[in-house]
């Protein structure tokens, strides 16, 4: 791991987004973005870059705003009418809050991993299956090899190859939320999202959850949202310290864990507050 | 793609317009209700019962059907109060959690609940003549209450399961008896019960099958049990068809009231429910 | 002291299981009190000739249901056929898309519309149902309609059920957890096909119960049907000519029943057929969600 300082807040102009030359290669980046819920400002001007291929954990006491950062990437806040978003998100060069952009599109770049693992109301197989046939993918002998290619990447198919048609909800927590990053994967994103998405599970379904994480982040980009520090230092590549819906800081694991640049930060990942 | 976009689109179409159809139909019954019945609804309409009989007379009000049903529906609500809020009780929290004696009862109170008016009117015609009793006020009470026994059930049921579990631990650890616990829970749940009972009556004043072989009708306010007693659903339907023009006001009239009461009833038990659920959490 | 506690529990524990054993109790009363008053005509006529033959001429001794039975069937079917798509288009769109405002507003709207009693459905049913296919509706279609009509039947039952099927479908696709939609919207799914392929999924048990009930409702509703039905015997030949459902048979016919032997019977029967068909169907529909619930696992 080449040791980058990242400087606290990251403009780059446009000009340089796609540069192949750059070591850190922008996936994600947000510009000056200001969410207000119910007329509450949750989240303070951020600015910050999510470089590609690599886990980006979010981290920060709770209330401080990460979980709305998280859920923004992915324009989930679309739907809820108390929320007002200003600012600009791009991905892929594209800003996905620019008027009449097409929101399926982007979401189909981004899978999401939910808290609680939530298997669709349908059996094993339609829930991986279920993002490729909205997207139009047809023919059995073809869904069912996406079905296991993503199961067998998590680590599921061995458990549930025959009993394919049974319904999601009769897996444990541990294997739903792995049928969730299967599902998430069928759909052949860019991006991962997980939202603390091992903080409902055992510690073994958890253990396995993370691992996955680092074996896919070399074809993904994972941004995680950590409701542990022990986590973050277990996998993140980059760290991203919120509090009170502002970035503090932002930088390699190593560099944030080791050499943290704001006294908050220092105060933070050694227990001073949660 | 576009048939996918072209399919939203139809259903939202759809959708808005049967929303919009709805409302409209209620705005509709209101309005004609009000248009028939306010022309004729007096200070005499409901201070004074018909004279000269119910179906023929020009003269009068429908205060014997207003009596009535406040008669009726009053004693109804004691003695359904009386069987249901222990039934309750006794469902969620003396019986153990999962007992098959409580699935068992709320399924037969779930089918009671399903069961049409007119055949409590019909089972209490059988009650009356079995005890060789007439068509009186005490029939049609006996009717309506078999009538909202399941319905205030159910509704003090969707409440009393959401008392936390924490509470009962609560008071158990304290050495409460089973039946000093359930005091403290049903002063708890008085929001609840009300709303139950506001229900009740909107359910049993409006309802004619139920009264109409058990209660009888007449002119005159009841002054026992044992009188037959008019009502206002069945002060509609028989003098609906009457060929004499006031007559036919008295039904419109009565119409009138039963809607404004039933409208009184269901805002109350909105702000009842409302205020339940604030002091909960 | 602890001994009156003590007391006074035990007594409040026999109390409420004798009211609970009652209200159980008085299903299998109210079944066994019908049945009972119409074994006599059962007895005379036997149930075969009952169910399904047409005639009745009471003063004869005739007592034929067949065309009862299939009156209410038809008004039922009707008021579903009406009321059934209408509560589901509404009701995902008051839940699904309609801002917390319109949400609200509407609640209100059907709760007001399911307490208004079935009385004055007829009343308005007869004002303005009925004219409108007597005088707009039927001449298109026939050649002379009252108005009192099985149409009319069914529209007025269906106005009657839609706000019931409205609060129920209304609670049940809020209960469909968030983060379900929010997954299916994460795949990229319109709002559109998150609620076709997960929303009703997830509620299919919550819509047969609705069903279920309304049915019940409208299988056994009285007075207002029996306002606008025209309460004709002969069996209908379209729907704009006049019916007569089982409920309202047993209305009419109040008065008369003393006067020939076995009418009273007749029409206790008829009420134990309502009260059997109905019992029968709500047992059998919470037999197939149960196994739905099993299958499934929804």
């Amino acid at each position: 791991m080449e040791l980058i300082t990242v400087p606290k807040v990251i403009e780059l102009p446009k000009s340089k987004m796609m540069n192949g030359s750059h070591p850190l290669n922008p996936h994600i980046v947000v510009e000056h973005l200001n969410i207000y819920i119910q007329g509450n400002h949750i989240l303070k001007d951020i600015n910050m870059t999510i470089p590609d291929k690599s886990i980006t954990c979010i981290i920060g006491p709770s209330g401080c705003g990460k979980t709305t950062l998280l859920r923004s990437l992915n324009r989930l806040h679309d739907d809820n009418v108390d929320v007002k978003i200003i600012g600009k998100l791009f991905v892929d060069n594209e800003d996905i809050y620019a008027k009449g952009t097409e929101v399926t599109h982007i979401r189909k770049k981004m899978g999401l991993l939910a808290q609680r693992p939530c298997s669709l109301p349908m059996s094993i197989f339609d829930n991986v299956v279920y993002g490729p046939r909205l997207h139009g993918v047809r023919g059995r002998r073809k869904l069912y090899e996406i079905a296991r290619h993503q199961l067998v990447a998590v680590g599921l198919w061995d458990e549930v190859k025959d009993r394919l048609k049974t319904p999601a909800s009769t897996l444990s927590i541990g294997q739903q939320q792995r049928l969730c990053l299967a599902r998430g994967l069928a759909v052949e994103p860019e991006i991962i999202l997980g939202d603390e998405a091992t903080s409902a599970l055992d510690p073994i379904s958890s253990k396995t959850i993370e691992e996955l994480f680092v074996t896919i982040k070399d074809r993904y980009t994972v941004v995680l949202v950590t409701h542990t520090l022990r986590q973050a230092k277990r996998i993140a590549d980059y760290v991203a310290f919120m509090y009170m819906g502002e970035l503090v800081e932002f930088g390699t694991a190593d560099q944030l864990f080791n050499h943290p640049k704001s006294q908050l930060t220092k105060e933070y990942i050694s227990g001073g507050f949660s | 793609m576009n048939t996918k976009k072209i399919e939203e689109k139809i259903f939202k179409g759809l959708m808005i317009g049967s929303s919009m159809l709805i409302f409209g139909v209620l705005l509709y019954i209101l309005y004609i209700i009000l248009k028939k019945g306010l022309p004729s609804l007096s200070w005499e309409m409901i201070s004074q019962i018909p004279s000269g009989g119910f179906y023929l007379g020009k003269e009068g009000g429908i205060l014997n059907a207003i009596m009535g049903s406040l008669y009726l529906i009053f004693f109804s609500v004691v003695i359904s109060l009386m069987i249901s809020v222990p039934v309750v009780m006794y469902l969620n929290f003396t019986l153990k959690k999962k007992s098959r004696f409580s699935a068992f009862a709320r399924l037969t109170f779930d089918v009671l609940f399903g069961i049409p008016s007119i055949v409590y009117g019909a089972f209490g015609f059988t009650v009356l003549i079995f005890f060789g009793l007439q068509a009186s006020l005490l029939g049609g009470i006996i009717a309506v209450s078999l009538l909202i026994i399941p319905v205030m059930i159910r509704s003090i049921d969707e409440v009393a399961v959401l008392i936390p579990v924490e509470l009962i631990e609560a008071t158990k650890s304290l050495g409460a008896t089973n039946y000093e616990t359930i005091k403290v829970i049903v002063r708890q749940l008085l929001p609840g019960i009300s709303t139950a009972v506001l229900l009740s009556v909107g359910r049993g004043i409006g309802d004619g099958a139920t009264v109409l072989f058990t209660a009888g009708y007449t002119d005159s306010i009841p002054t026992s049990l044992t009188q037959p007693t008019a009502t206002l659903p069945l002060a509609i339907f028989f003098q609906l068809s009457s060929p004499i023009e006031e007559v036919q006001n008295r039904a419109y009239s009565a119409a009138l009231i039963l809607t404004v009461i039933i409208l009184m009833l269901s805002f109350s038990a909105r702000y009842f429910s409302r205020r339940f659920s604030k002091n909960k959490i | 002291m602890l001994k009156s506690r003590l007391l006074k529990d035990r007594i409040a524990r026999h109390y409420m299981l004798t009211a609970t054993v009652m209200a159980i109790f008085f299903l299998f009363l109210i079944g066994g009190g019908l049945f009972v008053n119409s074994l006599p005509i059962m007895q005379e006529k036997g149930l075969w000739t009952l169910l399904t033959t047409s005639n009745w001429r009471p003063f004869k001794g005739e007592f034929g249901f067949a065309s009862y039975i299939l009156s209410t069937l038809y008004v039922t079917g009707i008021a579903i056929f009406i009321a059934l798509p209408l509560s589901l288009l509404t009701s995902i769109y008051i839940i699904e898309y309609a801002s917390p405002k319109i949400l609200r507003a509407f609640s209100s709207v059907v709760d007001l519309l399911a307490g208004i009693p079935p009385v004055i459905y007829g009343v308005w049913g007869t004002l303005t149902i009925v004219p409108f296919i007597s005088e707009s509706l039927a001449p298109h279609f026939v050649e002379f309609s009252t108005g009192y009509s099985v149409l009319a039947a069914g529209v007025v039952l269906a106005i009657m059920i839609i706000p019931l099927i409205i609060s129920i479908l209304m609670e049940v696709f809020s209960a469909v957890p968030k983060e379900m939609r929010e997954a299916s919207m994460s795949l990229g799914a319109t709002k559109w096909q998150t609620v076709k392929k997960v929303v009703i999924r997830k509620s299919i048990p919550g819509i047969i119960a609705a069903t279920v009930l309304a049915i019940s409702r409208a299988f056994g509703e009285t007075l207002a049907v029996l306002m606008v039905c025209g309460n004709f015997t002969d069996l209908p030949k379209s729907i704009f000519d006049a019916c007569y459902p089982l409920p309202a048979l047993i209305a009419n016919n109040y008065g008369e029943m003393m006067s020939v032997p076995q009418y009273e019977s007749a029409l206790m029967f008829a009420a134990f057929l309502l009260f059997f068909i109905i019992v029968l169907f709500n047992v059998i529909s919470r037999v197939v969600l149960i196994q739905i619930d099993k299958r499934y696992q929804l």
